[in-house]
């Protein structure tokens, strides 16, 4: 498998299949791991950074969970190419910033993605489509335990898993799940619905993680403890939250169509008529409009585009995105030019 | 529009900005913009926010461990504090000391409950041991019976120092 093949398929998280992939895209866990008795990678040398490169490199290639993975040295890519691993979030702004004996391994449907040499020495993570973090669970916990036979972890009993970070420490886990929300942005509620969020040890973030804000509609919603609690109780505490973010979403949604319907009619149609006929689009104004086009997907308004394709625009016309479909590289307005001829190309052909 | 900070691009990126209490729009090209984030970054990062917890309630403590140094990567407390990264797992047991306070602050919890690393078969048998123990641990918590937890723990250290030899 070759970085290039990424290109034409379609990761698994995007698929747009798991339950309630209206509302959540995306189910997400990592991991962070270190082995025991090397520094951390922001303290180690040049050395001992090779050393955890050569250890972990066969013991992640080994294990049957990673047959026919893609495996990257980060020095090796080119700007462009560690820009398009980013945005399809396979690997982190910060492994594509350092270059020594950095790495990441992908699965073939990039289900899974292990990053070595991060701020941890691993970073393993799974990605499912839609709400479906038992999933995700599953396959991450079982390539942890295959990791953990093979290579020895530093861990305590008291402190659990050691990571750089302490607020990663305990069972240096991250759950997450991406969620639409554009109803309860739309009543103004979303401020209320993240404050309580943040009020019991969640976080929410936007599309592209940490440091980032959301974009579209589009909330990242982590746990932020990783210390006292066992992984189960983790992933059931955000799970519950997130079934009730869902419920709050649907109802905001029977509200506005029975109350402001003309207006959200009016919303919906005008971004996708937008959308269509655009011919120079930037990138925050198309993730907006797609975002107003998938409520009126999901409300029924609009037939014959599926989650799916939605979900794919949001990565496809991300700038790397755009400029490996070219084939070269094309400055700010190029690109704004290719991403609304994608989008009305991949619209249209639809109706 | 041009570009507010080199007057020669065009603006593509439009940022609001709080200075001195008042909301300042700031609209920049690209190549600008990523410069101006590089910029924001650097002045707020999550190692400040972490030297700030590190010793909020325990002055004294703080100052006893503030000379300490972790054996096995030669990092210093004042390193860790400046950072917010540790330099290995030895500094978790080196700077153990400072490390209640904060780790409570971040997780309210100074106590791992989970999962525990399957070395090889060898420490099989050890990690079932320390599996039923970490489970009465747990139940001791909630219960909030915390002389038997201290026992169970002290317990579980003894066989963890065992599977290390």
């Amino acid at each position: 498998m070759k970085l290039d093949d990424l290109l034409h398929q379609t990761g698994e998280w995007l698929k747009c299949v798991g339950p309630n992939s209206e509302i959540v895209i995306s189910s997400r866990m990592r991991l962070a791991r270190n082995l025991k008795g090397v520094p951390f990678a922001h303290w180690s040398n040049k050395k001992e950074s090779e050393k955890v490169f050569a250890m972990v490199k066969p013991a992640i290639l080994e294990s049957g969970l990673m047959k026919d993975a893609l495996f990257l040295k980060i020095q090796d890519l080119s700007n462009i190419d560690k820009q398009f691993l980013l945005e399809r979030h396979l690997v982190s702004r910060e492994l594509i910033t350092g270059s020594d004996s950095k790495a990441v391994a992908i699965s073939p449907n990039e289900v899974i993605s292990v990053m070595v040499n991060e701020e941890d020495h691993l970073r393993i993570q799974a990605m499912e489509s839609g709400f479906n973090l038992k999933d995700a669970w599953e396959v991450i916990n079982s390539l942890d335990d295959e990791l953990s036979q093979k290579l020895d972890y530093a861990f305590s009993v008291d402190f659990g898993y050691l990571s750089a970070c302490p607020t990663n420490t305990g069972t240096g886990l991250r759950a997450s799940v991406m969620a639409h929300l554009p109803a309860l942005v739309l009543t103004k509620q979303i401020e209320k619905v993240l404050h309580a969020i943040s009020k019991i040890g969640l976080t929410a973030r936007g599309f592209y993680g940490e440091g980032t804000e959301a974009s579209g509609n589009f909330f990242q919603i982590s746990n932020q403890v990783t210390l006292g609690l066992p992984e189960l109780e983790v992933i059931d505490n955000l799970g519950r939250i997130i079934r009730q973010v869902i419920e709050h979403e649907l109802s905001a949604r029977q509200l506005l169509t029975s109350q402001q319907k003309e207006l959200l009619h009016d919303r919906i149609w005008r971004s996708y008529g937008t959308l269509k006929s655009a011919y120079i689009i930037t990138s925050k104004e198309a993730v907006e409009l797609l975002s107003s086009v998938r409520l009126g997907v999901d409300l029924g308004m609009i037939n014959g585009v599926d989650g799916k394709l939605l979900n794919e625009l949001l990565v496809v016309i991300q700038p790397a995105h755009l400029q490996k479909l070219e084939a070269k590289a094309l400055d700010a307005a190029q690109r704004d030019v290719k991403r609304a001829d994608l989008i009305r190309q991949k619209l249209t052909s639809k109706d | 529009m041009l570009c507010d900070i080199c007057s020669k691009k065009q603006a593509t990126v439009h940022l609001t900005e709080m200075v001195d209490e008042q909301v300042a729009e700031l609209h920049l090209c690209e190549d600008c913009a990523q410069e101006k984030g590089a910029q924001m970054e650097q002045h707020f990062n999550l190692a400040d926010l972490l030297a700030g917890l590190v010793d909020l309630d325990a002055p004294s403590a703080a100052a006893e461990g503030a000379g300490a140094k972790c054996p096995s990567c030669g990092m210093t407390y004042n390193d860790f504090r400046k950072l917010g990264k540790f330099g290995c797992g030895n500094c978790y047991e080196a700077f153990k000391k400072n490390l209640a306070p904060l780790l409570r602050r971040i997780h309210g919890s100074t106590q791992h409950l989970g999962k525990v690393p399957a070395r090889a078969e060898k420490a099989g048998k050890l990690r079932d041991e320390l599996a039923e123990l970490r489970a009465k641990l747990e139940k001791a918590i909630k219960l909030e019976q915390f002389e038997e937890a201290a026992k169970l723990r002290d317990k579980m250290r003894t066989l963890e120092k065992k599977g290390e030899k």
